[in-house]
């Protein structure tokens, strides 16, 4: 009955979809109030119904009801609770019903926060949500319906991926979706005022907060991802540039490069049709990104069933929205007109620039994404790219872009002294030049330059961003109040720019000085690894819920005083025959240690892979940094109070003094 | 002049269609090592009679289906009323191999829902499916006459992979002489 109910309900919220787009943007269009006024209603409903759905799935995961099929398929009555509530997202449509659902979510809180909107703009722009909605939708009851009954109903379910079983799947998709969904919100905005021709500040102004939020969600959503790959897989990697990551870190960047142009449009009311492109793109990339995933044209470690009819009916999807949004850009785009006048050397132009980098950074991703594919499809053979593209790509796109980030929160809008400027940032360049190689040469390796590099830039990073807050707070007599007057914005840029400093600390160090060993232990042997001494004590069995393991136990020695004892264990799950290995993980701020457990080999003894990784947390902890930035930025009391008041002066003032 | 607007739409046109064109192919389709070459070796206990052997010169001399299949797999469950329908219709002998399963949950499956197999053979630990280069239950492997692997289907057979794929392929391997 369960199943029965959530089928109906989510056929209640197609029908409700249906009703939130084409009302509404008919009568936005044919200036029809009542119609317009459909657009909060049928969207609210929309949602409950979604929940509903939602909500009876889970109750048949929870409820073992294996005459689901997508039950059966994906979960085990000795699955413990909650990876159990875990597992609706753990395969193909129930993800997909996760990401109807943070639509709705996301259209929900539309409906909400949307008192400063007018009831033209607001009805485009829950026509536009209500438009995609309908796609997933469609796409769910069509191809990839999760309440599909299975006849007999097995006794028994095939459990979930062993793979899955873990804290991370409880956070990391619905953490990423509500980013990649999020995004939505912004790409709607873009899509009504195109349709409404209404492409102005107070448009910037709305999309901006919604971007941040979506920004942080997607943040968060990688930053969960890499650590679980790092501790799940036992590869002690954290980055792999599989296609699937690709997929979440393009719109990621085309995400940023999206929250400083809105900035840039905001308060100077420059790089319109730019940023509405860009908020396309975002977007764009998201719907790529399921293509991708769902559609099986790439192979990837993220292996989902993988159907051509899917494939095809996702790219049909993609190339309507996407191409729909396209067309009517290059139709209106021509006719809006920027407002705004700055010189070459501005903080216009400083964005702008960071913009480009960061969208052809996107671009090479794609690139390199794609291009399997692309000589696939020209049948000039299978190959892969991996990640020495990626790195060879990356770093000279990323250095600039790390420059800039210093120098450009101290430019100010219009026109800027590029003189004043060298002399300003002259000593904190040369220092953290200095720093670097001597930090370097003196603890690390002498002949290492790519870390000198990447330690200058963190420390340019930090002190440019220090010294660009010192300079807004020095403009009060008193220190304390100059630091109260800051707006929560000014902390949040600060914030987010220490984080990629803090960033790139973790993924220089962590790369070039991260050593590993495979041995062969018996009980009583060590090994070891730098200042570290690995001692293997022997194994035991240990019985889980749905799992038999070996489990190791190691002590870490620093001299002669025990540091962490480690655990890794050698899982074998009941039901799918899977063998995982679980490493053991001693976290540190400085440095991480790492085993993880191999093969038996004779007479008690195992292989087992043992690793030390300096400044490991470092990589996570900076996109935590990131995200606190974001959040900062949202909590702007500005945001709370979108009025439709004018806001030319506030852009003026919070331009540091030349 | 407007020509710039209309860029973003052409890149994405062209994009579009090479992902039609990616649709078509299978990024994993990467052809199996095994086929055109002998069934690898193997002599396993059967699932009914633990006493009995089978091998892989019982594979020899006719064309014949090989199925991996496990009790404990949900697609097999999809699979198996078609190969029920196949087994009754006689026309390719069909031999399974029970894959990294429990005797009594195995034997208790096929007195449930049917069994489509002449032959079972248990392979308990698995070693004879990695041999054969099993990835994954179900998958079904075409052995001609000679005892040789002429095609693996990952994944259930469906109706359609029967019509489109194994039936003109037995039918032409079936007419093939073994001498030549």
């Amino acid at each position: 009955m369960t199943a029965e109910l959530g089928h109906i309900a989510l056929i209640m919220a197609f029908m409700m979809a249906l009703l939130q787009a084409g009302f509404p943007l008919a009568g936005a269009q044919q200036g029809v109030p009542v119609w317009m006024a459909i657009a909060k209603p049928a969207a609210r409903a929309q949602f409950l119904f979604l929940l509903t759905a939602f909500v009876c799935l889970e109750i048949s995961f929870i409820q073992n009801d294996f005459s689901v099929t997508y039950v059966a398929t994906n979960s085990n009555s000795s699955l413990p609770t909650y990876y159990r509530i875990a597992a609706v997202w753990g395969a193909h449509e129930g993800s997909m019903l996760l990401w109807a659902t943070i639509l709705g979510l996301w259209t929900f809180a539309v409906t909400l926060f949307s008192r400063s909107l007018s009831d033209e703009m607001l009805a485009r722009v829950l026509g536009v949500m209500g438009l995609v909605s309908i796609g997933i939708q469609l796409f769910i009851l069509t191809t990839s319906n999760p309440f599909e009954r299975i006849v007999p109903a097995p006794p028994e379910g095939n459990d979930l991926n062993p793979l899955l079983q873990d804290f991370g799947m409880t956070i990391h998709p619905p953490m990423l979706y509500m980013g990649y969904v999020g995004l939505s919100v912004a790409f709607s905005f873009a899509i009504a005022a195109l349709l409404g021709g209404s492409l102005d500040s107070a448009w910037a102004r709305w999309s901006r907060p919604w971007t941040l939020v979506a920004w942080i969600f997607l943040t968060f959503g990688i930053v969960v991802g890499s650590w679980w790959a790092y501790y799940e897989l036992g590869w002690g990697g954290w980055w792999f540039w599989d296609p699937v990551e690709n997929a979440s870190f393009m719109p990621w960047l085309v995400a940023t490069a999206l929250i400083h142009s809105l900035a840039v449009t905001e308060k100077r009311g420059a790089f319109k049709t730019w940023t509405v492109l860009l908020a396309i793109f975002a977007f764009s990339l998201s719907l790529l990104g399921t293509f991708l995933v769902r559609s099986g044209v790439l192979t990837s470690v993220h292996a989902f069933a993988s159907d051509p009819a899917r494939g095809l009916f996702i790219l049909i999807f993609l190339a309507v929205v996407v191409g729909g949004s396209l067309t009517l850009y290059a139709l209106r785009a021509p006719t809006v007109k920027d407002s705004a006048h700055y010189t070459l050397f501005s903080k216009e132009n400083l964005l702008l620039v960071n913009n480009i980098l960061l969208v052809v950074a996107a671009a090479s991703v794609l690139l390199g994404t794609l291009y399997p594919l692309l000589l696939d499809a020209l049948g000039l053979g299978k190959i892969s790219v991996g990640p020495p593209y990626f790195t060879a790509v990356f770093a000279p796109v990323m250095a600039p872009i790390f420059l800039l980030a210093g120098m450009a929160p101290m430019v100010p809008w219009r026109q800027g002294d590029i003189k004043a400027l060298v002399k300003r940032v002259a000593y904190v360049f040369e220092a953290s030049l200095v720093l670097g190689i001597v930090l370097v040469v003196t603890l690390l390796d002498r002949s290492d330059f790519v870390t000198m590099a990447g330690l200058s830039m963190a420390l340019w990073l930090v002190g440019s961003a220090g010294l660009s807050l010192y300079s807004r707070v020095k403009l009060r007599a008193n220190f304390w109040d100059g630091l109260r007057a800051q707006s929560p914005s000014v902390y949040g840029m600060t914030l987010a720019h220490l984080g990629a400093a803090v960033f790139l600390v973790g993924v220089v160090i962590s790369n070039h000085y991260s050593q590993e060993k495979t041995v062969k232990l018996a009980p009583g042997e060590s090994v070891e690894l730098g200042p570290y001494a690995f001692r293997f004590q022997g194994v035991k069995d240990v019985v889980g819920p749905n799992y038999r393991a070996k489990e190791g136990s190691f002590q870490v020695l620093k001299g002669d005083s025990v540091i962490a004892e480690l655990a890794p264990q050698k899982r074998n799950y009941k039901v799918q025959r899977n063998t995982m290995t679980e490493a053991a993980i001693s976290p540190g701020l400085l440095r991480d240690l790492y085993v993880a457990m191999g093969e038996p080999l004779d007479k008690g003894a195992w292989s087992v892979r043992v690793y030390y990784k300096p400044f490991m947390r470092w990589v996570w902890l900076g996109g935590l940094f990131m995200m606190a930035g974001g959040a900062l930025a949202v909590s702007d009391r500005r945001y709370r109070l979108m009025g439709r008041r004018a806001e030319a002066s506030e852009g003026a003032g919070v331009v540091a003094a030349s | 002049m407007r020509m710039r607007f209309v860029i973003p739409l052409g890149v994405f046109v062209i994009m579009v269609v090479f992902l039609g064109i990616g649709l078509k192919l299978d990024p994993r389709e990467v052809p199996s090592p095994f086929i055109g070459k002998p069934a690898p070796a193997f002599s396993l206990p059967q699932v009914a009679s633990p006493e009995r052997t089978f091998g892989d010169a019982n594979l020899k001399g006719q064309v014949s289906l090989f199925n991996v299949w496990a009790s404990w797999c949900v697609s097999c469950r999809q699979e198996h009323p078609f190969l029920m329908q196949l087994s009754k219709a006689k026309v390719i002998p069909i031999y399974g191999l029970n894959y990294k399963d429990e005797r009594d949950a195995a034997l208790g499956w096929l007195e449930q829902f049917g069994n489509p197999y002449l032959t079972s053979a248990f392979d308990a630990d698995g070693r004879v499916g990695i041999n054969w280069g099993v990835y994954g239950v179900p998958e079904t492997f075409v052995v001609d006459k000679k005892g040789v692997i002429r095609y693996k289907q990952t994944g259930p057979i469906t109706e359609q992979v029967w019509t489109e794929t194994l039936f003109p392929l037995i039918q032409k391997l079936q007419a093939e002489e073994v001498g030549a």
